[in-house]
């Protein structure tokens, strides 16, 4: 029972994360949906570059808000060169885009800085908190309760900047018809704009909290790639759901490996989440909070 | 001048829905499969097509169009959005690989029939969810089929025998007593079965279920008004969009890699398989072959590019860079194709016969 | 020439259907005889179009029931209603914007064919003879509605006009007992209207088509229709010949939008 809920809480704190990049997904499609497929490689993109300038001898106080503004400035061009051209395009299309610009992404990202696993070191220790093992027995990785502290932190940050502030309105309303709200004089370039560059912070963090984890490499793209069975479960227009949804998949995937893994070989959270959403898609195509979906004719 | 329909009249319908109506067309169609079967081989006999050649450019384009044909028949053709072409290939491979195995004296043409129609299966069973879902969420779904398949082929001993490294190692291909050993000779028989199931592909989309599917595609509602039934049309594109990517994994494995392990059937592989339907032309036949070649020959020409920069430059690259650089390539064309051309190089091919028909004159 | 006008093939009684808290129909009845051109009017958002959801099983009703050829049931499906004869157009055109005009066409003919899809990839035989007989009739229609010089184009590319006439190359491809034709005027010209007009009258006399008709042209409407049924709300305010409906009262208010 002990261990059950080290895993558990463990689950948890990871899907805290999911919970976070997911929320960079939802905030892009609410605002123009385009589900952007290319978060995963913003992600390691981010990380590389800021681990990068690190390793060029700059302290990681320099490189990270320089990090911040290379992705603000990444995001504002893809809105230009990738999106705009493509407004009013299929939802399929501005996906398969997304899709090229990940791979875009990658490559740049590996051309500038080389393919080699970088480490990150954020001084924080991958050990148990000591507090938690004297006074409840129980193992908790102090990095992942502040990672976890950080994400929850920045998810409710999100949150409040898109339910309360004056350009979260004004990103609701586009989200909810685009003619209206640039006939009501909404400049949706530029929400656009603010949207992407959040999206380019969202993944800063992340790549820098996974990749102080497990190394800044490639696999970090795959790794917020979880998030898509997130706002499965959640729906893609959610935030409630997205937080909700990361939970849940970071919580069960760590429960099914622990405890189902050992049965079937191991490594099943590679596609274990994948499966998950896909059941739950069978009986609410909709996700946990999404609107059910009339079709008209 | 000389590319004009002018004067053939089509008496029939029979003529009129012929794969091409244009005589000229039938003429280079005729020229090309004539060379690809006999101009081909006679090159390489006077030793002006090398073994290289047909080991790392002919026969993986033709294996790759075929694939790319399979991704077609259900994202360009039905419409449905996947990302785990390379898991139906995988199964394909590996089924085909235990029929082999483990039943004697199967033929291998009849293993590659088989694991196409496992692929197909599986390929029916992750389509279900299409039947409630669309677009990314589909795509989505699609995801956990790469994963799992991947998964399930890497654990399970049985299906690589046991194989330590998970690695297996194809059987030789063998047809009545020949077996198709050299570069040339598996090439002429992955072209074989190419063409062969390129017809078949061709005919189904110019007949009532290629137009089941495009009506899916274009508009569901209505297909299911005038009697299409959704069901049946989705997992039919998925079934045979699947048979078609089995086989073309089969011929992956045997006359192509040789050997090869589950991994080898990546998520990477998926999205390049992609990338050939969309450069090459969502709903087009012709387009998987092009998207196929360009996908093929493209990194080829990259590192030569690459290699003459260093020369001419003097300056030595870092050797990673010409796979990040073609990752950029990559990523830049799907772009630049889904703004410009979203209906890929079928379509400026399309534009370029119309120019053509209308040469010398400007209209 | 007088007009063969036959039994109720088709009626319904006490539909309502609703969603959310929207009524789109609330107990409404009325009936279709065999070879009538039966027109369905009403202001804006009336529910004409959800009635047409109804006869061909896109809505189904949560109350009600509809007898059709003698059997009645509480809502129709889509291939069922597709397979006994009821053929439609849509007010906001859904073609295969994909598709070529003939391909379009075709599909409309895809009850009718027997062929595989074993056969159809062999295009051999029993499928390759089908197909061409299909195509005959398929051309036929073509010739019908004048339409052989864009045979060949994708739909998307035509205009408004020609793809609506399209459209009900379609439906006329099923060989339809029923056609419902939502506002297959809406958004032409004279001209345009003229032919079209022309065309469901051939439809109706030679081939004896029963026409359910949505339609806001009102000289058009009691020109070429039997009988009209009368929606407001949800609600059915009229029912009878084009000259009983444009007497009544209800009918006047409605459409001068007296208030309710
Ligand atoms: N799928 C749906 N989901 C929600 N509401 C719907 C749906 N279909 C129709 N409605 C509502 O039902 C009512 C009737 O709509 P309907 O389209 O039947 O009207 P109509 O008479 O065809 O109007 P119009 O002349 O504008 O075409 C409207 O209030 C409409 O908003
Ligand atoms: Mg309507």
């Amino acid at each position: 029972m002990q261990f059950f809920f080290e895993v558990l809480i463990a689950g948890l704190l990871s899907g805290v994360m999911y919970s976070l990049v997911a929320l960079g997904y939802v905030l892009i499609y609410k605002a123009s949906g385009v589900f952007n497929f290319a978060q995963g490689a913003m992600v390691f993109f981010a990380a590389l570059t800021a681990v990068g300038l690190h390793d060029l001898g700059l302290s990681l106080w320099v490189a990270v808000p320089l990090t911040m503004a290379v992705m603000v400035v990444l995001g504002l061009v893809t809105e230009r060169i990738v999106l705009r051209p493509l407004v009013a395009q299929p939802e399929i299309t501005l996906f398969m885009a997304t899709i090229g610009l990940s791979f875009f992404i990658e490559g740049l990202a590996q051309a500038i800085w080389g393919a080699n696993v970088r480490g990150l070191d954020l001084g924080i220790d991958d050990v148990p908190l000591e507090w938690l093992l004297d006074h409840a027995n129980m193992a908790i990785s102090q990095f992942d309760l502040i990672a976890a502290a950080i994400a929850a932190a920045m998810v409710a940050a999100l949150a409040i900047f898109f339910s309360k502030t004056k350009i979260g309105r004004a990103l609701r309303a586009v989200a909810d018809d685009h003619q209206a709200a640039l006939s009501v004089g909404i400049p949706l370039h530029h929400v656009w704009g603010v949207v992407w560059a959040v999206a380019g912070f969202v993944a800063l963090v992340s790549g820098l909290l996974w990749g102080a984890r497990n190394g800044v490499q490639f696999s970090l793209t795959f790794l917020a790639l979880k998030a898509l069975p997130v706002l499965i479960l959640g729906g893609f227009t959610s935030v409630p759901g997205a937080i909700v949804g990361g939970l849940i998949i970071g919580a069960s995937e760590k429960l099914a490996e622990v405890f189902l893994g050992p049965y079937v070989g191991g490594g099943i959270d590679g596609w274990f989440p994948y499966v998950l959403a896909l059941l739950f898609l069978l009986v609410r195509p909709e996700g946990l909070f999404g609107e059910k979906i009339i079709r008209r004719i | 001048m000389f590319y004009r329909e002018a004067g053939q009249f089509k008496a029939t319908y029979e003529e009129d829905s012929r794969i091409f109506p244009i005589r000229q067309d039938r003429i280079v169609f005729a020229f090309i499969l004539a060379f690809a079967f006999l101009g081909v081989p006679l090159l390489a006999s006077l030793g002006i097509v090398s073994n290289y050649t047909f080991t790392a450019i002919l026969t993986p384009f033709l294996i790759f169009s075929l694939a790319a044909l399979g991704l077609n028949i259900l994202t360009g053709y039905a419409g449905q959005l996947s990302l785990g072409t390379a898991a139906f290939m995988a199964v394909g491979a590996f089924a085909s690989y235990n029929f082999m195995l483990r039943i004697e004296g199967m033929p291998i043409l009849v293993a590659f029939m088989l694991g196409g129609l496992c692929a197909a299966a599986v390929g029916i069973v992750f389509g279900l969810p299409s039947l409630r879902i669309r677009g990314f969420y589909l795509a989505a779904a699609t995801l956990a089929t790469q994963f799992f398949i991947v998964w399930c082929l890497t654990k399970v001993g049985w299906f690589t025998n046991y194989s330590s490294s998970g690695v297996i190692s194809a059987q030789k291909i063998v047809i009545l007593g020949y077996t198709f050993q050299s570069s040339m000779s598996k090439y002429l028989f992955v072209l074989a079965v190419v063409s062969v199931m390129a017809l078949l592909a061709k005919n189904m989309v110019r007949s009532n279920i290629g137009r089941s599917w495009m009506a899916i595609r274009d508009m569901d509602m209505a297909a299911e008004v005038i009697g299409f039934r959704p069901i049946r049309t989705k997992l039919m594109a998925f079934a045979v969009s699947s048979f078609y990517c089995g086989v073309a994994g089969a011929l992956f494995a045997y006359a192509y890699l040789g050997t090869v392990e589950p991994e080898g059937f990546n998520l990477d592989l998926s999205f390049r398989i992609l990338f050939m339907v969309i450069i090459g032309g969502a709903g087009s036949i012709l387009g998987s072959f092009l998207g196929a070649a360009f996908i093929v020959l493209l990194p080829i020409y990259l590192n030569v590019l690459l290699n003459f920069t260093e020369a001419a430059t003097g300056i030595d690259l870092p050797s990673g860079l010409s796979s990040s650089v073609e990752l950029m390539v990559f990523g830049s064309l799907i772009i630049f194709f889904l703004i410009v051309e979203p209906h890929g190089l079928a379509r400026l091919w399309q534009i370029g016969k119309e120019k053509l028909r209308l040469w010398p004159f400007p209209h | 020439m007088t007009k063969r006008i036959g039994e109720v093939i088709l009626s319904f009684t006490n539909i309502s259907l609703s969603f959310g808290g929207v009524n789109a129909l609330t107990r409404i009845g009325f009936d279709v005889k065999e070879h009538e051109i039966r027109a369905i009017i009403g202001p804006n958002g009336a529910g004409k179009s959800s009635m047409l959801n109804v006869i061909n099983g896109v809505y189904h009703p949560q109350q009600g029931e509809i007898v059709f050829r003698g059997k009645a049931r509480r809502g129709m499906n889509t291939y069922e209603s597709a397979k006994s004869g009821i053929a439609r157009t849509f007010q906001n055109i859904a073609l295969f914007k994909g598709m070529s005009v003939l391909d379009n066409i075709m599909t409309g003919r895809n009850l009718k064919m027997r062929s595989n899809f074993l056969l159809d990839a062999l295009y051999w035989g029993p499928a390759q003879r089908e197909e061409i007989a299909h195509r005959k009739k398929a051309e036929e229609i073509i010739d019908f509605l004048e339409i052989q010089h864009i045979r060949k184009t994708p739909v998307g590319r035509l205009p408004y006009g020609l793809q609506k006439r399209v459209e009900l190359g379609r439906a006329l491809a099923a060989e339809p007992a029923i056609l419902l034709l939502d506002e297959p005027m809406a958004g032409m010209n004279v001209e345009e209207k003229q032919d079209m007009c022309r065309f469901i009258l051939d439809v109706n006399d030679q081939l004896g088509t029963t026409i359910v008709l949505i339609e806001h042209d009102m000289g058009v409407v009691m020109d070429i229709s039997d009988r009209v049924v009368v929606l407001d709300y949800g609600k059915k305010i009229a029912d009878g010949t084009p000259d009983e409906v444009r007497a009544n009262q209800d009918v006047i208010d409605a459409y001068l939008g007296v208030a309710h």
